[in-house]
């Protein structure tokens, strides 16, 4: 598992690549929380991750929260058909919006 | 905050694992800073050992001996650093005297679940063969347990407002026609909610969800060759985790939360979710069975032993758990505390709850504790408790369970009476309006809505076949049909089974219509039996428990196939729900305490105000004063209802309405498709206000406004 972040406009964008698991999930949360630190709008780009663990998925709802309190929003972007489907049996899936491409997730944070 | 405490960190190792003494409570494993905190109990174990595995693995990573030191009186615990939450499976050896006539079963070559464990690994794919060698095959695992439930909160509903639906959790959607993804699983039922609202019913009642094993008892069918399994679920591997192979995601290990979004959805459509509990025995059988937990663990706190160390059989399952012990007890209630705060379970049903009220030697107790500690529960308290007040030992409660104030039961009296008067048995009128009005004489202290009421279950005929079968036909079951019960009360219309005749089939259809209304004109709690609004047929199997296929399923073609009943049952429902004077909280007072110029309840016949009460009579009728609904408080339509299991039609005169008020058809079960039911709001005025034919078989629904 890979993790970086960086800014488009006001918008953070968290990359991950790999399985996010209960070994991984700590380094994405640090990671991830460290970049939405008082943002509002922020892009989560899961093109590459090809599977979320129940602690992945927890650190995603932790991102939603603190991103919530600010009454802003988290799109997930490239989510696989696998884990959106795990994500819907699971309830995770109804906390976030969803983007086929970065593009459309930028536009969804811009029109919101 | 606190951001540090010293028991974050180990003052021990061993084989590179790092821990330190433990907190005794609460039981089980809990996620602590930086490590596990593990505890159990066992009034006689001489030794305890944790067995670590990575998921899946076939020999552990680490055993440790948890040092005499850490034991807190009979409790061993322990708190374990760095471990990987999700990819734990742990289980516990324990050493102790193996003396069955003084009740001691210790065998240390046995890995040990945890009674306490919140999620159970090893069977996470409904029927993926299992490894049989496998040296410990149902694996304690730990649980996330921060959902996020929002605003959710169990919904609370007057009990005498449900509808309940009793539902198998994989039959409900596993049959090819369901239509929806992942069949057979919690997930699938959040996708048929639509479908519930659309019925009507608030609230349902699974059969067993916490872990048991399909496999139990496996073989094959004499009749199809197919595998038979242990597919009701009715014995309990572990009591604090949902069955893996219920979720689409068990797989992964996350039934936890498919579970509580299924319940979050739920409760959104204004669904209840009641659970049917098995605490009377466990799965390890008597004592030819597997040792998985309990028996390892502390054999003699467990069970009800015989007087020579063997296991008492009051569930006919092998053994009964020990639930009147203090220890076990506690236990129960733990678990119970556990569904109703972190799963927002709004209430249970008790398997064969007459067993909770025995002493450990067996005997019934007159002030059972396990009872009373339920009933006074404050995180139980605005949980429904229902029992089947009944065991295999002999023990009927029906009317006399230990109640409290609080339990309501499984009306097996009810049902009994229902199909008696159904099939036009003799001498049922008195039976069967005792049972209309919720049931005075079994529940004269407790008020009506101590009654569940139903005429079918899981356990017997479905309605359908109630209908079509006067024998049980059990043969795919393999017992040489042996097993199921005898005195079904069934009546097949004229053929044993299927046919093609259309004035039987007219007849089956009219019957299972009429089951529906009385059903929802009888105060007390009415419980539907899944697949009876389209006719769901079991084949004359009355007892499915092993069958994992059509026999069991829910075919959803048969909404189509059987338009006619299923509109007739959401008709009646809808009706029930829509009518405040069908669910009273008490009994009738048979006298005009509202001053309308008509008492709450009255009788009639064929002749107005003039039931006939004898023994011979089969047809009787009675008028609910809508201005008296729930005791007067609110207004509602007159309900006059007219039932005739006679065998020729029969004229009916009908009590003359207050001036301004007019008779509406609501439903008639001798009409076909169409004519047979209305919706609410839209029932017909009656030309003849006088006086109703109401036809052979059947039962006609009126309401005066």
């Amino acid at each position: 598992m890979n993790v970086t972040s960086s800014t488009v406009d006001t918008i953070t964008l968290i990359e991950a690549t790999g399985s996010i698991d209960s070994k991984t999930a700590p380094d994405f949360e640090r990671t991830a929380l460290t970049a939405i630190q008082g943002q509002s709008e922020v892009i989560i780009d899961l093109t590459n991750v090809d599977f979320l663990s129940s602690a992945g998925l927890r650190v995603l709802l932790m991102i939603y929260r603190q991103v919530k309190a600010k009454n802003g929003k988290v799109v997930l972007v490239g989510t696989s058909e696998e884990i959106q489907d795990i994500m819907a049996n699971t309830g995770f899936l109804a906390f976030f919006s969803l983007a086929e491409t970065l593009d459309e997730g930028l536009t969804i944070l811009k029109t919101a | 905050m606190i951001e540090n405490r010293i028991d974050y960190y180990p003052t021990h190792e061993h084989q590179g694992i790092k821990f330190r003494r433990g907190h005794a409570l609460p039981f089980g494993a809990t996620m602590v800073a930086n490590g596990v905190n593990f505890s159990i109990y066992s009034s006689a174990a001489t030794s305890c050992t944790l067995v670590l595995f990575e998921r899946g693995e076939a020999e552990p990573f680490a055993e440790i001996p948890i040092p005499d030191e850490f034991r807190i009186g009979n409790v061993y615990c322990m708190i374990v650093f760095e471990l990987d939450y999700e990819r734990l499976e742990y289980g516990y050896r324990m050493d102790g005297p193996y003396n069955p006539a003084q009740g001691h079963r210790f065998d240390p070559t046995k890995i040990l679940s945890d009674p306490y464990a919140k999620v159970t690994g090893g069977r996470d794919t409904w029927l993926a063969k299992p490894n049989w060698d496998n040296i410990y095959p149902y694996r304690s695992r730990l649980a996330f347990e921060d959902f996020d439930w929002e605003n959710d909160h169990p919904l609370e509903t007057p009990i005498e407002d449900l509808v309940i639906y009793e539902m198998h959790v994989r039959g409900f959607t596993q049959h090819p026609s369901s239509g929806v993804k992942n069949r057979g699983t919690f997930s699938a039922i959040r996708a048929k909610i639509p479908y519930l609202k659309e019925l009507g019913i608030n609230c349902i009642e699974l059969l067993p969800i916490y872990e048991f094993d399909e496999w139990e008892n496996s073989r094959e069918s004499p009749t199809t060759g197919e595998v038979l399994v242990n597919y009701w679920g009715y014995s309990t591997v572990n009591f604090f985790s949902p069955k893996a192979g219920y979720a689409a995601t068990g797989k992964f290990g996350m039934q936890v939360d498919e579970l509580k979004t299924l319940i979050k959805e739920l409760h959104k459509a204004g669904i209840e979710v009641i659970l049917d509990v098995v605490f009377n025995h466990t799965a390890e059988g008597d004592h030819r069975g597997h040792t998985i937990s309990f028996r390892g663990i502390d054999n003699k706190t467990y069970y009800m032993l015989t007087p020579e160390g063997y296991y008492f059989n009051f569930s006919g399952t092998g053994n009964t758990l020990n639930c009147n012990n203090p220890v076990v007890r506690n236990m129960v209630l733990d678990c119970l505390r556990y569904w109703a705060a972190d799963y927002h379970i709004d209430g249970f049903r008790f398997d064969l709850a007459a067993i909770l009220g025995r002493a450990p030697d067996g005997s019934p107790l007159s002030n059972p504790p396990l009872l009373e500690s339920l009933a006074y529960d404050p995180i139980l308290a605005k949980c429904k408790l229902i029992a089947e007040a009944w065991d295999a030992g002999g023990l009927y409660q029906v009317g006399s369970f230990p109640a409290y104030g609080r339990w309501a039961e499984w009306n097996g009296k009810y049902r009994d009476s229902a199909r008696k008067f159904l099939k036009s048995e003799s001498g049922m009128v008195r039976e069967m309006v005792q049972r209309l009005i919720g049931s005075p004489d079994l529940y004269s202290q407790r008020g009506p809505t101590a009654s569940i009421n139903f005429i079918t279950c899981h356990d017997g005929f479905s309605l359908y076949d109630l209908f079509a079968y006067n024998e049980k036909h059990n043969e795919a079951n393999g017992e040489n049909n042996n097993d199921g019960a005898n005195d079904n009360n069934s009546w097949n219309c004229g053929w044993e089974g299927e046919t093609d005749d259309p004035a039987i089939n007219f007849l089956r259809h009219k019957q299972v219509k009429n089951a529906f209304a009385i059903l929802m004109v009888s105060q007390g709690i009415p419980m539907v039996l899944m697949g009876d609004e389209v006719g769901r047929t079991q084949k004359g199997n009355n007892n499915t428990y092993c069958q994992d296929n059509e026999l069991n399923w829910f075919d959803w073609s048969q909404l189509e196939a059987n338009a006619d009943l299923y509109q007739f049952a959401r008709r009646m429902i809808q009706f029930r729900r829509h009518h405040p004077v069908l669910r009273s909280p008490t009994f009738f007072q048979y006298w005009d305490y509202a001053s309308s110029g008509f008492p709450d309840i009255s009788f009639h016949g064929t002749k107005a105000w003039n039931c006939d009460w004898s023994e011979s009579s089969r047809s009787f009728a009675f008028l609910l004063c809508g201005d008296h609904a729930k005791q007067g408080i609110v207004k509602d339509d007159m309900v006059y209802v007219a039932m005739n299991m006679y065998w020729n039609g029969l004229h009916f005169e009908l009590p003359a309405l207050p001036e301004g008020k007019r008779w509406h058809l609501v439903a008639n079960t001798d009409m076909g498709y169409g004519e047979d039911s209305f919706d609410v709001g839209q029932e017909p005025e009656l030309e003849n206000q006088t006086d109703f034919l109401v036809g052979a078989r059947s039962i006609v629904i009126l309401i005066g406004k």
